[in-house]
Formats: C-alpha cells, sequence, structure tokens
C-alpha cells in the first residue's frame, strides 16, 4: 500500500497556505526528486480561477515550474489543492483533471475553522485510491511519527481506533 | 523539418514510453498529425471531437501558451521546442457537495458500511 510520508514542516505550510486563500481554493505542489517519493520543496501556485469551487494552475507559472523541476531532476510528488466548504475527497472534477498518475493528490478542507482535514489519494485512469498520511516530525527521532490515516483531526483517528 | 515535442508522463504510453520525441508541421495542426501517424492516438487526447484544443491540455511553443499564438494555427519552425502539459485543474465544484450530504443522511441512517472511508465521513458529518 502506498503511504504519502511528508514532513511536519511542509504540512504546516501548506495548511498556511489553504488558511490564507480561504474561501477560495489554493493549489500547489511539493517537488521531490525523481523517483525518491519523497516531497521537499514546497511550491505554493496561483489559481488562476480564483474560485471557492474550482482551481486551475496559471498556464504559464505551470510551465516554468515543470521546467524548474526537469531541470533540478524533480517531479510533483505532491499535488495538493484545499476543498473551502466540503470534506478532502477528491470530486468528480479532481478525478477527471488528475494527469499525473505518480503524484500523490493531497487535498486539504478548511471549512472548519480551527481544524483542517488532511487526507491523500492517488488517481490514475479514473481510480480514486485513499492512502495513508505519515506526518514526520523534523528534527526529533525519525521513527517519532504521527500517522493519520483517512482523516487529519484526532478526533478521526479515534473513531478507526474504537473499531466504530 | 524537425520539432522537438516533450510529451507528459500521462500520454508516454503513446510513445512507448519516450519523454522527448521529433516532429514535423508548418503548424500545430501538421506536427500533431505527423505524430499521431507514429504514435497513433496522440492526437486524439489533445484535440477535440470539434476539432479544436482540449481546454485542459496546455501546449507550448517555445515559452509561448498556444492560446496567445492561433492554437492549432500556431506556426512552427525548424528547431521549436514544444511543450505539452495535462492542465492542473479541478476542485470542489459539483460533486463534492452532493456526496457530502450523500454521506450526511447515510450516517443520520446509520450506516451499515464499516470501511474507513465511509467512518471517516461518518466522522467528519458528525462534528
Amino acid at each position: 500500500m502506498h503511504v504519502l510520508s511528508i514532513d511536519r514542516s511542509i504540512i504546516d505550510a501548506i495548511v498556511a497556505h489553504a488558511r490564507r486563500d480561504h474561501p477560495d481554493e489554493a493549489c500547489g505542489v511539493v517537488a521531490g526528486p525523481v523517483g525518491s517519493d519523497t516531497p521537499t520543496r514546497h511550491i505554493p501556485m496561483d489559481n488562476a480561477a480564483r474560485s471557492m469551487t474550482f482551481y486551475e494552475f496559471d498556464s504559464m507559472e505551470h510551465l516554468r515550474v515543470w521546467r524548474e523541476m526537469d531541470d533540478r531532476d524533480e517531479e510533483p510528488v505532491v499535488i495538493y489543492h484545499s476543498h473551502t466548504a466540503t470534506e478532502a475527497y477528491p470530486s468528480r472534477t479532481d478525478v477527471s483533471f488528475a494527469g499525473e498518475p505518480g503524484a500523490h493528490y493531497l487535498l486539504v478542507s478548511t471549512r472548519e475553522p480551527d481544524s483542517e482535514e488532511i487526507r491523500s489519494f492517488r488517481i490514475v485512469d479514473g481510480v480514486v485510491t485513499e492512502e495513508p498520511v505519515r506526518v514526520v516530525e523534523a528534527g526529533v527521532d525519525p521513527h517519532a511519527v504521527q500517522s493519520y490515516m483517512f482523516g487529519q483531526s484526532p478526533a478521526t483517528v479515534d473513531y478507526e481506533c474504537s473499531g466504530r | 523539418m524537425a520539432i522537438e515535442v516533450r510529451i507528459p508522463t500521462i500520454l508516454r504510453s503513446y510513445t512507448g514510453g519516450a519523454k522527448v520525441v521529433d516532429g514535423a508541421g508548418d503548424t500545430l495542426a501538421d506536427l500533431l498529425t505527423d505524430l499521431d501517424s507514429r504514435h497513433g492516438g496522440l492526437r486524439g487526447r489533445l484535440i477535440t471531437d470539434a476539432g479544436t484544443l482540449h481546454r485542459f491540455v496546455n501546449v507550448y511553443v517555445n515559452d509561448e501558451d498556444v492560446r496567445f499564438l492561433g492554437a492549432l494555427d500556431a506556426k512552427l519552425s525548424d528547431g521549436d521546442s514544444v511543450t505539452i502539459l495535462p492542465a492542473v485543474a479541478g476542485g470542489a465544484f459539483g460533486f463534492a457537495a452532493a456526496a457530502a450530504i450523500s454521506s450526511h443522511s447515510a450516517a443520520a441512517a446509520g450506516a451499515s458500511s464499516h470501511s474507513a472511508a465511509a467512518v471517516a465521513r461518518d466522522a467528519v458529518a458528525a462534528r
């Protein structure tokens, strides 16, 4: 099973971006070395649609960022966007436009003012597969990680553990 | 006349895995026809039945988006570099709201599904 392992600092930066652009949807990329499956460089992108229900990379920024990744032997390890009034689950629109089969599609829901729902998916040939998000705390024991499965908040993890 | 064409990951099944292929043509439309003769099916992923470029495919000639160069009529010259990128787009519009409402009513009805995703949705709906 796939897992998205990602540094706490990058998750925090993505959440900050999503909060900043709320109620519009925010979007961006986390690049990483080709083949590493490790997201290392956070690149917030403009939402050219500037919409509460739609996002689209600006075509020129898209070209520039993809070229830069190519030059640095990087690839888009994570492609993220926010849903600002609904859950962090890929919409039909998300699925039909998903064009990077190797990427982790990370969704952040900012509909709750005090907590974020963060979930990750593979989207290949129209098939959505959820995967756990493993948040790595930098600067501490690398094994001291907190795993989120199918939802980000402690309340959701409790539900899972209670066998409900 | 050789034009370098950069192929995105999702379309490399048409090019035998190649990231860059060569093609020829005086316009983008000619180039795509030329490419399709060797990489059958590629053109159909880029052009609609109505004969226009798909809205959510970005094609660039050198550093320019072809939408600003006449789209399929964009003129090409020897040595040009054409880049194809699937647009990165999506959003909550259309479906997620309906899904949230339906999962909410399922939770209210005491959903029998024990899938983790359903549990998570219930948890979200319950908050």
